[in-house]
């Protein structure tokens, strides 16, 4: 083939379009997010919950989470006056369609949403054989599905029970802190859909977030502290029954 | 010289040594994932393929830039803190292309009553009736503007809004 100059010249912008085609087909990556100016985490007002599962109900709509899995749930605690160690949890459906109606006078109800605390120092990753499941540099626990052999080492080492084996995928799935939407500059599923501002994102990085004057001044408490594990899923107003 | 006269059948096992040491690599480098160890120990490329999975709720900040009206109303009332999804359900799509996918209107006797079900479990300071009680049937947006919900004030920002207009 003879390419003249002339005809280099002229086909050289067409490569470029060209290029650019094949460029628009790939991810889109939010332009300016940097992995080294986060460190996400999520303030959990146990106050403000009203039990109405829409958290629930997002996450499940947002991450395609199977039917009787939960990436999130909302449990409801009954702790009464002379039985305070033995408190009745319950949470029909992950909480996904509400509660039933608390009878009044009956000692003291609580909702308590969970999910993922995205710890620092995360006994699921560390089991991890084939190194599927890590922490990200901005401090979200996520899951490789590319990679994972779905052993479920990680599901039985999570000491709050936030990890499943997806029943189609046969891989560990999780709480991702839609990772998708937080580097797109959005809000969690849940976050977003909460009624009453229960659940917050937080950027522990960012000097601006609200969250440290709040730790400052509530008592904010993680779950399980004593296992150590760096969650940053910080509870405020968190009764002492909550195990 | 002398010491490796009789040192061949050493060196040919060394090089099977060598050899095999290659192969390692060779199928080492086709094997593991370029990016493994970019961050730890794992496939940093898989941070990249979670980040690009499609959102679902497209977020209030996308929903205001067109429905500004409901937003005007919406801001003065009770419900200012709950975001557009929450009651509407995911919309991205809608976001993405407004005319091809309608959101579908919601039905206030089950939405309403999610959050505003009288239950002891609730704050006390959540307003929350009886729906049998408090309506016996009768739908709630006959009285309540699921936008601006408290009877008194729905009226006021829906004249103001038809007056700057």
């Amino acid at each position: 083939m003879n390419l003249s100059r002339r005809h280099f010249l002229v086909l050289m912008p067409a490569a470029a379009v060209a290029w650019k085609a094949v460029l628009a087909g790939t991810p889109e990556q939010a332009p300016n997010y940097k992995l080294s100016d986060h460190w996400w985490g999520m303030l959990i007002d146990v106050p403000k919950c009203i039990g109405c599962g829409n958290c629930v109900r997002a996450c499940q709509a947002e991450n395609d989470v199977p039917d009787g899995y939960f990436r999130t749930w909302v449990e409801r605690y009954h702790v009464e006056d002379e039985n305070m160690t033995n408190p009745e949890v319950i949470s029909p459906d992950g909480g996904k369609e509400g509660f039933p109606v608390a009878k009044e006078d009956a000692g003291k109800y609580f909702f308590v949403p969970k999910m993922c605390n995205h710890c620092t120092d995360s006994p699921c990753t560390q089991v991890c054989p084939v190194g599927a499941t890590f922490v990200t540099p901005d401090g979200v626990v996520l899951i490789d599905q590319k990679y994972c052999l779905g052993c479920a080492y990680c599901v039985q080492a999570c000491p709050y029970g936030c990890r499943y084996i997806h029943p189609e995928k046969k891989v560990a799935d999780k709480c991702t802190l839609c990772y998708h939407r937080i580097t797109k500059g959005l809000t969690t599923a849940c976050c977003e859909n909460c009624p009453t501002g229960a659940r917050q994102l937080v950027d522990l990085k960012n000097p601006k977030d609200p969250i440290h004057e709040f730790l400052k001044t509530h008592p904010v408490q993680v779950l399980k502290p004593q296992m150590a594990t760096g969650a940053k899923a910080y509870y405020n107003g968190l009764d002492g029954s909550v195990r | 010289m002398s010491a490796f006269k009789d040192a061949g059948h050493l060196f040919r096992f060394a090089g099977l040594f060598v050899l095999a040491f290659i192969i390692f690599l060779v199928v080492r480098g086709y094997v593991v994932p370029r990016s493994f160890g970019q961050y730890g120990h794992y496939r940093g490329a898989a941070i990249g393929e979670i980040a690009a999975r499609p959102v679902k709720f497209a977020g209030h900040e996308t929903c205001e830039t067109c429905h500004s009206d409901v937003l005007d109303v919406k801001s003065k009332g009770k419900h200012a803190h709950v975001n557009c999804e929450a009651c509407h359900g995911p919309l991205a799509k809608h976001a993405d292309d407004p005319s091809s996918v309608t959101p579908v209107k919601p039905d206030t006797a089950v939405l309403c009553a999610r959050c505003h079900t009288a239950s002891a479990a609730k704050p006390k300071g959540f307003p929350q009736v009886d729906p049998v009680d408090h309506s016996n049937g009768v739908p709630c947006e006959t009285c309540h503007q699921p936008h601006s919900p408290a009877i008194e004030a729905a009226a006021a920002p829906a004249a103001s809004a038809g007056g700057a207009k």
